[in-house]
């Protein structure tokens, strides 16, 4: 069961836990007697995740060192500020192909066919890639090999050597997914809903081009690389390594870099979607792909607490409004969930998403709308917060059960310059949120006249049609690829 | 709750799996260090319980694992091994309901409404729509009183407050698997959850759950272009073994089964002798053992149940299927090989390692790097299922302009390369090394480790044989390979299947109106 608004959702993190939440009374039947309320539930065991080490080298760099002897392996990676937010948007797709030549291509000394044999006959991995707002290059392999690894990883950072050929290749890549990208409906929904929320030009949703990608050159990746190497590196690894030796290989490497680049100031600004029901039609499909979409928060803002409480009643799991309503009770839909999304430096989206067969396309709208409507309309009960609080607190720590999560959320907060102990103060938070406040914060940010509502489905099917739900005109959007025109003869030759 | 073998190549067409949980093992964290923490012990009613103590943090997940899936469905009642499952999250007698002795009363009355409405709907002569739309209008009253006694979801609610995360099950066609993960001192409330649910189950809310199933078929195949392909492909490569057959369930098929057939199926699969429950985590065997075997010996006893006799006959025809659709095109051809018992097993997972492990395999540096004429390409086996003889499969996805003829002959000069000449010793010396390594790379996720203990434990008697593989891994020479590539890969062994683009039917047109 998927839900879209937490599945970037912080996943590691440090507190001693021993925690037993009482059960909630649940209002039910006197006729039920509820065995599994008499097995005891003792006190956890007591439990202290490792932390990691964290180095602050003097020009700013940031490293992490977390041991972990259970297996013979040592991984790590360097994370690298900035990422196809902040690509020129004439060659848009440019960080996807640089995340992808960087590492075919391999360094001056061995290039990326060589090092794929070297690194494959060990059962060894170095990989590169493009995200976001970051690009990373990571590494693991058999604690023996680690240390030839941990060489060829550094030299692929600091002395990467692009390859025409190679970022053709990617740019080949690029371009089947590009020509596919109308294929699966579902591709279809989440892209499209995420333009309707913040514009088809936003850095936060414009897509490569086969005109775009074509674009890039070898020195737009050379120039990527030098640019992107001066800001604030974090550098992590784990697993079965000597933590003084490592730090010391580490400083050898970092330490002589000139003093990291302040992040630049983002000045952005959100409007969220224009209100109305969109529709693209798909014919190969007997399902309709609904996204109800606004604009979200991020995670600075502090009723963050109270909005993952909603979103638990709303679209969580099981005991969901959406999942009881639109697939337990009616039997409409096998994937439904959603809700008000946070992410770490911009407003995520709000979301909910239902899958229902063409021709109850309306009616499962309306159910999903009256589900969010109902937010607002009506309070919550003290059994729908409690259940909300034992959900999300009991499985709290599934979020720094491993020292790779531990890790992981580590690096996480620091790229986004949060503080290290912002898991335990929002699970503090998560568990002071009243009813009151809950109530509020639903009437606050829930606003179903801002929503955009998408659809993608097969038009003949769809049985009443989208006017049947009285929310104005429907905007039909165009999917269409665009392709270049085919090059002229004379072009052809050269 | 999902069907496994429909949901492989769900996600995308060009992130290829092709994970299969059979993977030969590999040598040690080591065989030993595992044989000190893990303890096994079959139940008098045959239900084996493993347990594997990983006191890493305050956690444990589990897996019970079914020898049963779709491939064991009735003729006619296709999906029927998945429905159970979506059923196994419905409550028991104890939960779930307000009143089960009213409630039984009720569920009864479904049944026979719906035995009445099926009857005239089946009829091929003589239905009258009067009288069926009278029996349906009879159904949906007779579900309404019968859903009076539900409390919804109450069974994953009282899971999903307690802490459990990843509550999910996954139907293949040789097996059933159900699984979450949980703080350790929830362990006593799973062992009543989960036993309750494997020895108590009830039908609740059946007909609902049909329909969301329903949409599940629609999302995994019938709305997916690779899940549209793959079904063909199967179907066309088996004339008699349930391989062949859609493992969600043939559309008129899982549309009529009925929670009587689910509840048959549930008496002769869910018996001891046919269920391994294994446990990861933060366990001690000494003191949880006795609890667990209070708990799951309500499971009840029965025979392990009778093996199919059908044998898929020797293939003598080569055979194509075509799909020409708006999708951009895609490849896929399979080759008949024997089950996961054979004793060239682990050369199989040679040949997939050689061809299609990574940007050193054969396929990629072919048909991706040098041709430049795919953008993935792999080939992977055994699919749809191991536990019968499935199909070596090769997948193929074309770059723009290039064809799935490119892909099928790209993919043949490669393999008549396999067949003319042996493998290197380094391509051999590191598909042993990789192997070793992934195995180890399995050992520390609770989930994994307690998915594949289970597993083997159901496949091979004994979860040693996780490590113990690792002997015929070693063993795979040269010759093992070239040997079989000649047997496997002949043109009256194969079916290929692809999809070719074909212009829209129509412009983009608005679905305002009701047309």
């Amino acid at each position: 069961m998927k839900n879209p608004t937490l599945k970037n959702f912080a996943k590691a993190s440090l507190l001693a836990v021993a925690c037993a939440v009482a059960l909630a009374p649940a209002a039910l039947s006197a006729q039920q007697s509820k065995p599994w309320e008499k097995i005891p539930i003792p006190a956890l065991h007591a439990f202290k995740p490792q932390q990691p080490t964290r180095i602050e080298l003097k020009n700013g760099i940031v490293l992490f060192l977390q041991e972990d002897h259970e297996l013979p392996f040592v991984s790590g990676s360097v994370l690298i500020p900035g990422g196809s937010h902040d690509e020129d948007t004439a060659k848009t797709g440019l960080v996807e192909l640089y995340g992808q030549a960087w590492r075919t291509s391999g360094t001056a000394k061995l290039n990326g066919d060589t090092l794929d044999d070297l690194l494959e006959a060990k059962a060894a991995h170095i990989e590169t890639a493009g995200g976001e707002d970051s690009t990373s290059l990571s590494w693991e392999s058999l604690k023996g090999d680690s240390d030839q690894v941990l060489a060829l990883a550094l030299d692929l950072l600091f002395h990467p050597s692009y390859s025409p050929q190679k970022l053709r290749l990617a740019q080949q890549q690029a371009a089947a997914g590009i020509v596919r990208r109308n294929d699966d409906e579902d591709e279809i929904a989440e892209r499209e809903s995420a333009r309707l929320v913040y514009g088809p030009d936003s850095p936060y949703t414009r897509q490569p081009e086969l005109a775009t990608i074509g674009k890039v050159t070898v020195d737009d990746l050379n120039a990527w690389h030098d640019r992107t190497l001066t800001d604030k590196l974090i550098v992590s690894v784990g697993g079965d390594f000597e933590p003084a030796a490592m730090e010391a290989r580490l400083r050898a490497a970092f330490e002589s870099l000139p003093p990291v680049k302040p992040a630049p100031e983002r000045h952005e600004s959100f409007a969220g979607p224009t209100p109305g029901v969109y529709f693209v039609n798909k014919e190969d499909v007997n399902q309709s792909n609904i996204e109800i979409v606004g604009l979200g928060t991020d995670r600075h803002n502090p009723d963050v607490p109270k909005l993952a409480l909603m979103n638990d009643i709303l679209g969580g799991g099981f005991s969901s409004r959406l999942m009881q309503k639109i697939r337990t009770e009616k039997g409409l839909a096998y994937e439904v969930g959603g809700g008000y999304g946070f992410a770490y430096d911009h407003p995520a989206a709000f979301r909910v998403v239902v899958l229902t067969q063409s021709a109850f396309t309306v009616e499962a709208t309306g159910l999903a709308l009256a589900e969010i409507r109902g937010l607002t309309a009506e309070d919550f009960t003290e059994v729908e917060l409690s259940r909300a609080k034992d959900n999300i607190l009991n499985s709290f720590l599934f979020r720094y059960d491993t020292r790779q999560k531990v890790l992981a959320e580590h690096v996480r907060l620091e790229f986004y310059g949060y503080p290290a102990d912002y898991l335990e103060t929002y699970k503090a938070a998560l568990e002071k949120v009243t009813l009151a406040e809950l109530n509020a914060a639903a009437k606050k940010y829930i606003h179903p006249d801002k929503l955009a509502i998408l659809v993608v489905g097969n038009s003949p099917e769809i049985k009443p049609g989208l006017d049947e739900l009285k929310l104005g005109p429907v905007h039909p959007v165009d999917i269409t690829i665009p392709m270049p025109k085919p090059p002229a003869e004379t072009e052809r030759k050269q | 709750m999902q069907s496994r073998n429909s949901s492989w190549f769900l996600n995308s067409a060009v992130a290829l799996l092709a994970v299969s949980l059979t993977w030969a093992g590999a040598q040690a964290q080591d065989l030993k260090s595992f044989e000190q923490k893990t303890t096994v012990k079959v139940l008098p009613n045959g239900l084996t319980i493993v347990i594997c103590e990983r006191p890493e943090a305050p956690v444990f997940s589990y897996a019970t694992f079914i020898d049963a899936g779709d491939v064991n469905d009735p003729a006619g009642e296709s999906g029927l091994a998945h429905m159970f499952e979506h059923l196994a999250f419905k409550g028991t007698t104890q939960i779930g309901t307000t009143d089960y002795a009213a409630e039984k009363i009720a569920l009864a009355r479904v049944e026979a409404a719906n035995d009445a409405y099926e009857a005239e709907y089946l009829k091929q002569v003589g239905r009258d729509p009067k009288k069926l739309a009278d029996l349906k209008e009879k159904l949906k009253a007779a579900q309404d009183e019968a859903h009076k006694f539900v409390i919804p979801n109450q069974f994953t609610e009282v899971a999903e407050k307690n802490g459990a995360v990843g509550v999910n099950a996954e139907t293949g066609l040789d097996d059933t698997m159900y699984f979450w993960s949980m703080p350790e001192n929830r362990l006593e409330l799973w062992a009543w959850l989960e036993s309750s649910r494997l020895a108590d189950v009830v039908p609740r809310e059946f007909y609902k759950e049909r329909d969301v199933v329903q949409e599940e078929r629609r999302m995994r195949t019938d709305s997916n272009p690779i899940g549209r392909l793959f079904e063909q492909f199967v179907a066309t490569a088996y004339v008699a073994h349930n391989y062949g057959r859609s493992g969600v369930g043939w559309p008129s098929e899982v549309s009529q089964i009925t929670a009587t057939e689910a509840m048959d199926f549930h008496k002769k699969y869910y018996v001891g002798a046919n269920i391994v429950v294994a446990v990861v985590g933060d366990v001690h065997a000494a003191t949880a053992m006795p609890m667990l075997e209070k708990y799951f010996s309500r499971v009840p006893a029965g025979p392990k149940p009778q093996e199919m006799t059908t044998v898929e006959p020797k293939q003598f025809a080569e055979k194509t299927v075509a799909i020409r659709e708006q999708t951009q095109p895609i490849y896929v051809e399979g080759y008949h090989r024997p089950d996961y018992r054979d004793p060239d097993d682990a050369v199989y997972d040679a040949i997939s390692d050689i061809f299609s492990n990574g940007r050193v395999s054969r396929l990629y540096r072919s048909l991706v790097r040098d041709q430049q004429i795919a953008a993935e390409v792999e080939g992977f086996s055994p699919y749809p299922g191991d536990k019968y003889p499935g199909l070596y499969c090769f997948l193929a996805v074309p770059l723009p302009g290039h064809t799935p003829a490119e892909m099928r002959d790209g993919i043949h000069k490669e393999i008549d390369k396999l067949k003319a000449a042996d493998v290197t010793d380094e391509e051999l010396a590191m598909f042993k090394t990789r192997t070793r390594a992934d195995l180890l790379r399995g050992l520390a996720d609770n989930q994994g480790l307690a998915n594949t203990l289970a597993e083997y434990q159901t496949r091979y008697g004994d979860w040693r044989e996780l490590f113990l593989q690792l002997a015929k891994v070693d063993k795979v020479t040269k010759a093992d390979i070239r040997r079989v590539a000649n047997t496997l890969f002949v043109a009256t062994n194969r079916t290929s299947a692809w999809i070719e683009t074909a212009p829209p039917i129509a412009d983009q047109k608005s679905a305002g109106g009701a047309q």
